[in-house]
């Protein structure tokens, strides 16, 4: 289940949705994914630690290879989706409730 | 206090319901005018939006960009279908990922709920398939984000 901040982090990142873009196509290695971004080993790796960390990809290991796919839907896309969505909605309404909170106290000061 | 339920109709629909302690017109207006809107539609802590176009009249445009201020971003842009202050609102909108989405609908219905408001918002999402791409390609919206964001966004 994908970490909301760091996915939402993670995915912020132009150079990690288009490693996300290529990982929905298979697995694919480090020395797989560097070439068509033009990136060094390292700094692909730092990307797929990201990813990693935020839930959307895992790795298994292969001899001195470590591959990465996109992390198995679980209980499908549609429940990663929806927990998301959950938690974003959540925090944006207790946001709301203290903005309508202002809202009133405003409104009160308005009066004469 | 658990205020918020989120459910499925279907592999499509999701209907949220939410209360709030604040008049049906105090919801409605959180829910279309920017600066209102800036202070609470977010996201994850940490998350701003910096640009905020609102034009809350049938046909009027919406356009949301998010930064994480560290170089990350999201927009969705969207369109009012139609209006009936205080009381509901239609319209659509989509994520940019760059590419955009397929289109959102979505109903979001104010009702006055003894001396608050209870929030209704139903939405028809993309099908499985979109979602599925989305998740593995930028918001996996949600809110979509967000509403993402999704909202969402989402």
């Amino acid at each position: 289940m994908p970490k909301l901040d760091a996915a939402f982090s993670a995915l912020a990142d132009p150079t990690r949705r288009a490693i996300l873009a290529r990982l929905a196509s298979g697995e694919a290695t480090v020395m797989e994914l560097a070439e068509p971004f033009e990136m060094t080993q390292p700094a692909i790796s730092r990307h797929l630690k990201v990813l990693e960390g935020a839930g959307l990809i895992v790795r298994r290991v292969e001899g001195t290879k470590r591959p990465c796919r996109l992390a198995p839907a679980g209980t499908e896309p549609v429940d990663r989706w929806l927990a998301m969505l959950r938690e974003a909605l959540a925090k944006n309404y207790e946001r709301l409730d203290e903005v309508l909170a202002t809202m009133r106290t405003e409104r009160r000061k308005d009066r004469p | 206090m658990s205020k918020m339920t989120l459910k499925t109709e279907g592999d499509r629909v999701v209907v949220v319901t939410r209360r709030f302690a604040a008049s049906p017109e105090a919801v409605y207006r959180a829910h279309t005018e920017p600066a209102l809107i800036q202070k609470w539609l977010l996201g994850p802590d940490g998350w701003t939006m910096p640009v905020c176009i609102n034009e809350a009249r049938p046909g009027g445009s919406i356009r949301y960009e998010w930064t994480n201020g560290k170089g990350g971003g999201f927009t969705l842009t969207g369109e009012y279908l139609e209006l009936a202050p205080f009381s509901r609102i239609l319209h659509v909108e989509r994520m940019h990922l760059p590419d955009p989405t397929p289109d959102n609908h979505v109903e979001t219905m104010f009702e006055q709920d003894g001396t608050g408001t209870l929030m209704t918002m139903r939405m028809t999402l993309p099908n499985a398939e979109t979602r599925a791409a989305m998740l593995a390609t930028g918001m996996e919206h949600g809110m979509e984000a967000s509403y993402v964001r999704l909202e969402a966004m989402i």
